[in-house]
């Protein structure tokens, strides 16, 4: 038994993904009054390629921040808390503008909910939208992305990986299987 | 989800901490840092659960920090301060604590004249006891807080000069951070009236020093701390005007530190006893860090502790 990789998206996928993403979050906000908040970890690398995307295109800086939800959990009570917590960093004001969460893989949508409720502590937003490059289905709350690279259906026993820092890009589904 | 959870369920005492428990605080406390200066200052973390302050001295900063640190996880926070309590009424604090338990609280944050009443009655009850000063034994919380000031101030706590003036016999603060700092291998120098210092100060592993000249040379950190004027009995010291002529810090015994030397106090202080206007207000004084670093730390503290990542208890 090895550890077999198949792969999802490859590097040059996942930057057209990320482009098309950048050029519709511009479209549907009118790119006014625009700000990227990256879900820490796999949405902090993201904001920041789809904020390069829109400097390119727009020319103009869109600004970044990060929120991390290990306070915001719905279980923290009852599991095992993450006694590493990453720090929130969101340097601009909130209030009355385009906030665009963005994260890596969306699954049940609670760590949507923690993440709005994070973002939330910080101001009053005009309007929240939500970028995922990976929705793997299997909600658990009534929220939905705005914007979706690929939609991904992961069989059970399979785990989905998304790597955007060190190496190459790439989104594989990892699973126990003969070598291929 | 981490493989790494705390590994105590009270914090009782800076000795039998390890460096990788401190450090485990201290980076915890960054994040919650940040929480106190958003426009909205509170987390839902610990929602539902309860803490008690149970306060047998007089304290405004340490019980309004812990107050707000639990506060700002969303917790249910009471204080109850002997003067206002049972104990006025001759309840022991075991019965205290034992009632306190009854009505389920998950954390009881403990400050008593006793030395060891916070071990003494950890032993005794279910929830978790946080040691907010025990007679002149520890103060656990306040020595995290002064090495979170010190990290970031200096990067680092490692190899770090840190001379501690004053009256060190009655003062739980200086044991603590005395016990924390050796951890990390500082160098830790202890300086005040020989009265003032117990005599068993090398079991600590600090330096002792009669002279505030070669105790605070090439020092990075200069702790001053109070005069407990409440805790002087018999002739200590001869008038506090001589001590602060001789151990007084000044702006001119603060240059026998290091320039950027960081001027620490535990609070409250007595400007012009054992520290002076010039040095408490100067740029180099970290007193107000301090302050704002203990909640972040005790919010740390509260986490770490409340989170089902202490380790499991056996009973119920």
């Amino acid at each position: 038994m090895t550890t077999a990789y198949e792969s999802v998206l490859d590097a040059d996928a996942i930057s057209r993904a990320i482009r098309r993403i950048a050029l519709e979050i511009v479209e549907q906000t009118g790119g006014a009054e625009l700000a990227l908040v990256g879900i820490r970890r796999g949405g902090v690398p993201l904001a920041k390629r789809i904020a390069e995307v829109i400097r390119e295109v727009e020319k103009k800086d869109v600004p970044v921040g990060t929120v991390d939800i290990a306070l915001y959990r719905d279980d923290a009570a009852t599991a095992l808390p993450d006694p590493k917590i990453g720090p929130s960093d969101v340097r601009f004001p909130v209030g009355g503008r385009n906030v665009v969460l963005v994260d890596d893989v969306m699954q049940t949508g609670r760590t949507i909910r923690a993440a709005i409720d994070c973002l939330l502590d910080y101001g009053r937003p005009r309007r929240v939208w939500l970028a995922v490059l990976c929705d793997r289905g299997g909600r658990e709350l009534p929220i939905a992305p705005d914007f979706i690279g690929r939609i991904v259906e992961v069989p059970a026993g399979k785990k989905l990986a998304v790597e955007l820092e060190g190496g190459e890009d790439r989104v594989v589904l990892i699973g126990k299987g003969a070598a291929t | 989800m981490s493989a790494h959870p705390f590994k105590h369920r009270h914090l009782l005492a800076i000795e039998g901490l390890d460096t990788v428990d401190v450090l485990q605080v201290l980076d915890t406390a960054e994040a919650f840092f940040e929480v106190s200066r958003r426009p909205v200052r509170k987390v839902p973390t610990l929602r539902g659960k309860t803490i008690i302050n149970l306060f047998f001295e007089a304290s405004t900063r340490t019980r309004t920090s812990f107050e707000l640190a639990g506060k700002r996880l969303s917790a249910d926070v009471v204080n109850i301060s002997a003067s206002s309590s049972s104990v006025s009424k001759g309840e022991t604090l075991l019965d205290t604590c034992r009632t306190l338990e009854a009505m389920r609280p998950d954390v009881v944050v403990i400050r008593h004249d006793a030395s060891g009443a916070a071990e003494y009655v950890s032993k005794r009850v279910q929830c978790s006891i946080v040691n907010a000063g025990d007679g002149q034994h520890e103060h656990p919380t306040q020595a995290l807080l002064d090495a979170f000031t010190m990290r970031r101030a200096k990067g680092k706590l490692e190899k770090l000069v840190v001379t501690i003036c004053g009256d060190v016999m009655h003062s739980r603060v200086a044991r603590s951070n005395a016990a924390l700092l050796r951890l990390f291998g500082a160098d830790v120098r202890m300086v005040g009236p020989r009265t003032l210092l117990p005599v068993e100060l090398d079991k600590l592993g600090v330096r002792v020093y009669d002279r505030l000249e070669p105790a605070l040379d090439g020092a990075d950190v200069v702790m001053v701390l109070r005069i407990q004027r409440e805790r002087l009995q018999g002739a200590m010291l001869p008038t506090l005007r001589e001590y602060s002529r001789t151990f007084g810090i000044g702006t001119k015994q603060l240059a026998y530190a290091k320039p950027d030397a960081l001027v620490m106090h535990p609070g409250p202080m007595n400007r012009g006893v054992e520290i002076s206007n010039d040095v408490a207000d100067g740029s180099q004084s970290a007193v107000l860090d301090q302050v704002e670093a203990g909640v972040a730390v005790r919010m740390a503290v509260l986490y770490l502790l409340t989170g089902e990542s202490g380790p499991v208890e056996a009973s119920s």
